[in-house]
């Protein structure tokens, strides 16, 4: 355990010497907060709409704000979390390092491991950036507590899918840019993947719409915990765990 | 300590290793020779686990490296050919991750980090980051790393490349001090370093083991035969049959010509001093004796030898290009790069 944390800290280091971590972070925070405001000024639009209409004065903000944004969010996600991965083995790989990691008493495991945790504490950090917008929402209004928890919990998990199947995508290529792009596609197919389903039989597309990695976020930012997307989650990270540790091994056969 | 037995590596069609079996004693530092690309590389690749061997078996310190590997990695402390730094990181930080990710238990760290800095000589450059260093420094701090976790085994891919003479000889005294109790592999091809540093040398050739043997029998193996280096102004005349004539020479080969003087290559049986009858017979004949020294055969010779038997044909004519000034060193210089560039 040592071990796997000593690589997640040099991991997290990485980003920030670079320029990475303070790009994603800053281009992050304004694109979050552009939608932010764009999501709030919908929300008053729609109160000051129902105001005039004699309806119920006070609008969910839980289902008419913090639902659209957190959506947004992935979409957002989807673009930038390639940019976290896409170096994670290619630079090693380039700079020899790799030879430092494989020659060390570690298992493959372990320095994926490492490496997945150290993505996920920049990302973790990424989405603690709009805790700040969140709590100016309990400042003035009175959003629920649940959905928002799960909104983060599903975040995290879908997260962790995109940089899991990042790292797998970078373990196998020396080049960046194409673990990158590799990376950007893979993730935009699985988003549009139930696009298809729609001219297919009823079957195709239920498998369809299952696999679509976006699909599965929404019942989270409802509110709702379902095992299904948990194990959905939880597959895919395993899966592009899997495949990075068994890619670093073929590599190692290959030369 | 370090065992191998008929390891081959093959990458597709290329064999890189082919069958190759030696074992290294406790304490003991084996040298690795061989020009580039004759397979160094890639079978300390595959004792430190980086590569797994096509055929064969590997064991250092009696933990097979690849079915045991974690154990066999936590005994062994590698310096690959490049020193695998990371760029962003300060030598001191280096050094704390690769001592955490070595699992040296947080109480030794500081003072593990902090002899294997001292004997490397990198204490000054401790909060320099490790991109900033130049290539002298790199490669020692390469070699902190590699002794930092107090290994039974070092595996030293070219530890002296890219130092400048002093920090060699730093370097070459640094691995003579571990030896004691390390068991130490190291590859060169530069050969006065074997001869300085290693108890015994194994020559490997296009993937194959040429020989193996200590410094001393290696160079002493091969003077079964006594070669003296003529320097003779023949006026025009072929002295080669005239010296053939003499006791005890075996054969004549011309070294070097020009402008009517010529170098000869005199080889006579061991233990036939035929100097002064082929003196004789120069001067006898009226011809110029420029110059007449016997040759030493030296490390260098040794693997030129071995390394172009291995290969039948080319090479051995590598010292005919040379001019008059004689098959020296240079000579064997300009043949060692001429194969090391293949």
């Amino acid at each position: 355990m040592g071990n796997i944390m000593a690589l997640a800290q040099k991991e997290l280091r990485a980003y920030f010497v670079s320029p990475i971590a303070y790009v994603v972070l800053g281009l992050f925070a304004v694109l979050f907060g552009v939608f932010y405001v764009a999501s709030l000024n919908l929300m008053v639009q729609l109160s000051m709409g129902q105001f005039g209409a004699g309806g119920p004065q006070v609008v969910n903000i839980n289902e008419f704000m913090i639902r659209p944004l957190f959506g947004n969010t992935s979409v957002v996600l989807l673009f930038m979390l390639p940019m976290l991965t896409m170096r994670s083995y290619a630079e090693e790989k380039r700079s020899g390092t790799m030879e430092l990691l494989l020659t060390s008493p570690l298992t493959d495991l372990q320095i994926v491991m490492g490496k997945f945790l150290g993505a996920m504490a920049l990302y973790a950090l990424m989405l603690s950036l709009t805790l700040i917008h969140i709590g100016v929402l309990f400042w003035y209004g009175e959003p629920e507590w649940a959905p928002l928890l799960s909104g983060y919990l599903g975040l995290l998990l879908m997260g962790g899918s995109f940089i899991s199947i990042g790292l797998a995508i970078s373990s196998m290529t020396k080049n960046q840019i194409v673990a990158g792009v590799a990376t950007f596609a893979v993730l935009l197919l699985f988003w549009v993947i139930n696009w298809i389903g729609d001219a297919s039989g009823t079957t195709t597309q239920a498998v369809l719409a299952y696999l679509s990695i976006l699909e599965h976020f929404d019942d989270f930012s409802k509110g709702v915990i379902d095992t299904t997307h948990l194990t959905y989650y939880g597959s895919f990270i395993t899966l592009g765990l899997f495949l990075t540790a068994k890619s670093m091994d073929s590599e190692r056969w290959n030369g | 300590m370090v065992e191998v037995q008929h390891v081959t590596k093959r990458y597709g069609s290329l064999t890189a290793v082919d069958d190759i079996s030696f074992r290294v004693e406790r304490g003991e530092i084996l040298g690795f020779l061989g020009p580039n690309g004759a397979g160094k590389t890639t079978t300390m690749r595959i004792l430190t686990g980086y590569l797994p061997a096509t055929e064969g078996l590997a064991r250092v310190a009696g933990f097979d490296v690849f079915e045991q590997s974690v154990e066999a990695k936590r005994r062994t402390g590698y310096l690959p050919e490049t020193p695998p730094l990371y760029p962003e990181m300060t030598v001191i930080e280096y050094l704390r991750f690769v001592a955490r990710i070595n699992g040296v238990p947080a109480s030794d760290r500081q003072t593990q980090i902090g002899l294997a800095m001292e004997r490397t000589n990198v204490a000054d450059m401790a909060d320099r980051y490790c991109g900033t260093l130049s290539k002298g420094y790199r490669q020692r701090v390469g070699l902190a790393q590699a002794i930092l976790h107090n290994p039974e085994v070092l595996i030293l891919d070219e530890p002296t490349a890219g130092l400048d003479p002093r920090q060699i000889i730093e370097t070459r005294k640094l691995i003579a001090e571990l030896a004691g109790d390390h068991t130490i592999i190291l590859s060169t091809h530069i050969l006065p370093e074997v001869s300085q540093t290693c108890q015994r040398v194994i020559i490997i050739n296009r993937g194959r083991v040429v020989a193996v043997d200590t410094p001393g029998n290696l160079t002493a193996r091969l003077q079964g035969s006594q070669t003296l280096y003529l320097q003779v102004d023949t006026q025009g005349a072929d002295p080669i049959s005239s010296l053939e004539g003499v006791a005890g020479v075996v054969s004549v080969t011309v070294a070097a010509q020009q402008d009517g003087v010529a170098g000869y290559h005199v080889e006579s049986g061991s233990g036939d001093d035929v100097r002064r009858e082929v003196s004789r017979t120069i001067v006898a004949n009226g011809w110029g004796l420029l110059e007449l020294r016997p040759q030493q055969m030296s490390l260098e010779d040794v693997f030129l030898h071995l390394t172009t038997e291995d290969e039948a044909a080319g090479g051995s004519e590598a010292a005919e290009d040379a001019t008059l000034d004689g098959p020296d060193e240079d000579a064997g210089e300009t043949a060692t790069e001429e194969r090391t560039d293949g």
